[in-house]
C-alpha cells in the first residue's frame, strides 16, 4: 500500500478516484442545476447539465407559492429550542458522568447502544399515545421534547468527553483559592467548556433539522409541518415544472448541516470524530 | 460538611476507592436527574410499552380497550404474505446496501489514504451526502432518476443507448436496485470516514517490514491491513446493517414502497399498518419480530468474526 506503485497502478488509482467523484458528485451537480433552471428548460425534451439561462425564480417560488418559508421557520424554531434545551439538560449530567464514576452512567451509555437496535415503530406508537394524553400531540413542544430525548444520549457522551478534557487541577486550584463549587463551575468549567457546548448544540440542532419520521407522524396540521415533511409532501405534487422549486427548497434545507459539516470537516476527515458514530 | 466530602473525586484520584457519603450520592443523582428522567419517560418506557403492545390487539382511536392477545399477532404475521414479501425486500435492501457500502467505502478509503491529487476534493465530496437530510437525498435522486427530466436517462440518450432509458423508480424490475444504489450513496460517506480513521491507525512499520519481506500489495492488504482494521470493520458494518434495516425516510420519499410493493421495506410496511390502517398492536408485533431478527443475524455475524479472529 505504501510502497511506490507502478505507473499502471497509479493510473488505475486515478481512474477509480474519478469514478468515485462522478458517483458522489454528479447527483449534487444535478440538484444545483435543477434549482437554477427556468421552467422552460425543465420541461424541454433533453435537459442540459448546465442551465443556459440560470434564474433564482425557483427559490422565490419555493418560498411564496409552496409555503416552504413557513416550514423553514417551523424547523428553525423547533431546532433552536431542541438545541438549547438539550444543552441545558445535558450539562449537569455530563459533568456528573465525567467527574464521578457511577453505575448509572454506565447504564445510561449502555442504553444508548441498545436503543439503536430498536426500530422507531416500536417507540413511536407509545410516544404518540403519551403525547396525546398530555395534550402535546400535534404541537411543536411535543416534537421538541422528543428531539431532546433523542439527542440526549449522544449529547451526554459528547459533552462528558469535553468535561474530561478540562484538567481537574484547574478546579482544585480554584477551590483552594476559596472559590465555591458554583463559582468554580461558572468561572472555570463553563468558559473552558464553550467549544463543547457549541458542538453539542450544533449537533442537536442538525439532528432536529434533518429529522423526518417523528415530524411526519407527530405533527398533522400542515401549517405546523417542518421543512423535511413539507418537502416530502411537495414531492407528491406531480409536474416537471415543479421540480425547480423543489430542488431550490431542498438546497436550502441542506444549508445548515452543510455549514456544520464544513466547520467540522477538518476533524471529520482526520478521523478524530470517527468515534462519534460508534456512540 | 468537610472538604473531602465535597470533593470525593479528588480523594479518590490517588487513594483507594472509598464509600461515597450519602449527600454526595444525592448530589450526583440530582445532576443526572434532568437527563435521566426524560430518557426514562420518553425512551425506556415507550420502548417497553411498545414491546408489550406487540402482544395486544391495540388499535387507533381514543378509549379503545386494549386486551392481551398473546401470540395471535405473530400467528397472523406468519400467514401474512405481504409481511413476508416486505421482509424479503428488507433483507435484500439491508444486506445489499451494507455490503456495497462497505466494499465501495473501503475502496475509497484506501484511495484517500494515499497521496493522490484531488484527494482534498474527494474528501469534501465524500462527506457531503452525509450532511444532507435523508428527505433531500431522496428528492435529489428522484431528480436523477426522473423519467423525462432525469440525469440518468439523459446520459443514456447522449451516449446513444436510448434502449436503456426507463422509469427507474416506477419499473418493477429496476425499482429495488435503484433504491439500493441511493442507500449506498447516502451511507457510504460515514463508512468511508470511519474506515479511513481505521486505516490511519495501521502502523506504517508493519507495511514496510512486509514489503521488505517481498510481500505483494495484495498480500500486504490481506495480511497486514485487513487484520489491523478488522475491529473497525466489524463495528461499522454491524451499525450500518442496523441503520439500514431500520431506515425509513429515504425510501418513503423515493417510492413510498411502490411500485406494487416492490420497495416496501419492513419499516414502511409497519408505518402503513400503524398510521394508515391503525393496527397498532400488529405494527408493534412487526417491530418486535424485526428486533429479534436483527439480533439473531448480528449474533451469527459477530460469532463468525470472533471465531475468525481467534
Amino acid at each position: 500500500m505504501f510502497g511506490k506503485p507502478s505507473r499502471t497502478g497509479r493510473t488505475l488509482q486515478y481512474v477509480a478516484l474519478t469514478g468515485y467523484l462522478i458517483f458522489l458528485g454528479f447527483p449534487l451537480v444535478w440538484l444545483l442545476s435543477t434549482a437554477f433552471k427556468p421552467p422552460r428548460e425543465l420541461v424541454q425534451l433533453h435537459p442540459t447539465l448546465i442551465p443556459s439561462n440560470p434564474t433564482v425564480q425557483n427559490f422565490v417560488q419555493a418560498f411564496t407559492e409552496q409555503q416552504l418559508g413557513r416550514a423553514a421557520l417551523n424547523s428553525l424554531q423547533v431546532s433552536l429550542a431542541s438545541a438549547v434545551l438539550t444543552v441545558l439538560v445535558a450539562l449537569p449530567a455530563s459533568y456528573a458522568l465525567a467527574r464521578f464514576r457511577t453505575k448509572l452512567g454506565t447504564v445510561a451509555l449502555g442504553w444508548v447502544l441498545l436503543s439503536q437496535l430498536f426500530p422507531f415503530v416500536l417507540l413511536i406508537i407509545p410516544i404518540f399515545l403519551i403525547l396525546r394524553q398530555v395534550g402535546l400531540a400535534n404541537t411543536h413542544a411535543g416534537l421538541v421534547l422528543i428531539y431532546v430525548v433523542w439527542a440526549l444520549p449522544f449529547a451526554l457522551w459528547m459533552l462528558q468527553g469535553f468535561v474530561r478534557n478540562i484538567p481537574r487541577e484547574l478546579e482544585e486550584a480554584a477551590s483552594v483559592d476559596g472559590a465555591s463549587r458554583l463559582q468554580v463551575l461558572r468561572r472555570v468549567v463553563f468558559p473552558l467548556l464553550a467549544p463543547g457546548i457549541v458542538a453539542t448544540a450544533l449537533f442537536s440542532f442538525i439532528s432536529a433539522w434533518n429529522e423526518f419520521f417523528f415530524a411526519l407522524v407527530l405533527v398533522k396540521t400542515p401549517e405546523l409541518a417542518t421543512l423535511p415533511v413539507a418537502l416530502a409532501r411537495f414531492v407528491g405534487i406531480e409536474g416537471t415544472a415543479r421540480l425547480g422549486p423543489l430542488a431550490a427548497g431542498s438546497l436550502l434545507a441542506t444549508l445548515p448541516s452543510l455549514i456544520f459539516f464544513a466547520v467540522m470537516q477538518r476533524r471529520l476527515s482526520s478521523g478524530s470524530l470517527a468515534g462519534a458514530v460508534k456512540g | 460538611m468537610t472538604t473531602v466530602a465535597e470533593r470525593p473525586d479528588v480523594a479518590r484520584a490517588d487513594g483507594p476507592r472509598r464509600a461515597r457519603s450519602r449527600s454526595d450520592r444525592l448530589g450526583i443523582y440530582l445532576l443526572l436527574l434532568p437527563s435521566l428522567l426524560p430518557i426514562v419517560v420518553l425512551s425506556v418506557f415507550p420502548l417497553v410499552r411498545g414491546i408489550y403492545l406487540g402482544f395486544t390487539d391495540a388499535r387507533a382511536g381514543r378509549n379503545v380497550e386494549i386486551s392481551f392477545t398473546g401470540l395471535a399477532n405473530y400467528r397472523e404475521l406468519l400467514g401474512d404474505e405481504l409481511f413476508w414479501n416486505s421482509f424479503k425486500i428488507g433483507l435484500l435492501w439491508a444486506v445489499g446496501v451494507t455490503v456495497l457500502q462497505f466494499v465501495l467505502a473501503l475502496g475509497l478509503a484506501l484511495l484517500l489514504n494515499q497521496r493522490l491529487r484531488f484527494r482534498g476534493v474527494a474528501r469534501v465530496l465524500a462527506v457531503v451526502p452525509w450532511a444532507m437530510p435523508p428527505v433531500v437525498v431522496g428528492i435529489l435522486w428522484k431528480l436523477v432518476y426522473h423519467p423525462d427530466a432525469g440525469l440518468l436517462n439523459e446520459f443514456f440518450h447522449r451516449v446513444g443507448a436510448d434502449g436503456l432509458r426507463t422509469n427507474w423508480l416506477g419499473d418493477f424490475s429496476t425499482a429495488l436496485p435503484a433504491v439500493i444504489l441511493v442507500g449506498v450513496w447516502a451511507g457510504m460517506p460515514q463508512t468511508t470516514v470511519v474506515l479511513l480513521a481505521g486505516l490511519q491507525g495501521v502502523p506504517r512499520e508493519l507495511h514496510e517490514a512486509a514489503a521488505v519481506d517481498g510481500a505483494s500489495t495484495w498480500h500486504r492488504f490481506r495480511n497486514v491491513t485487513l487484520p489491523a482494521i478488522a475491529p473497525v470493520v466489524v463495528a461499522i458494518t454491524s451499525l450500518d446493517f442496523i441503520w439500514n434495516f431500520n431506515s425509513f425516510g429515504l425510501v418513503y420519499v423515493l417510492t413510498a414502497g411502490g411500485p406494487g410493493g416492490k420497495t416496501m421495506l419492513p419499516m414502511l410496511f409497519a408505518y402503513e399498518e400503524a398510521f394508515r390502517y391503525g393496527n397498532y398492536g400488529y405494527a408493534a408485533a412487526l417491530g418486535n419480530v424485526m428486533v429479534v431478527i436483527i439480533v439473531a443475524l448480528l449474533a451469527v455475524y459477530l460469532r463468525r468474526r470472533l471465531r475468525e479472529a481467534n
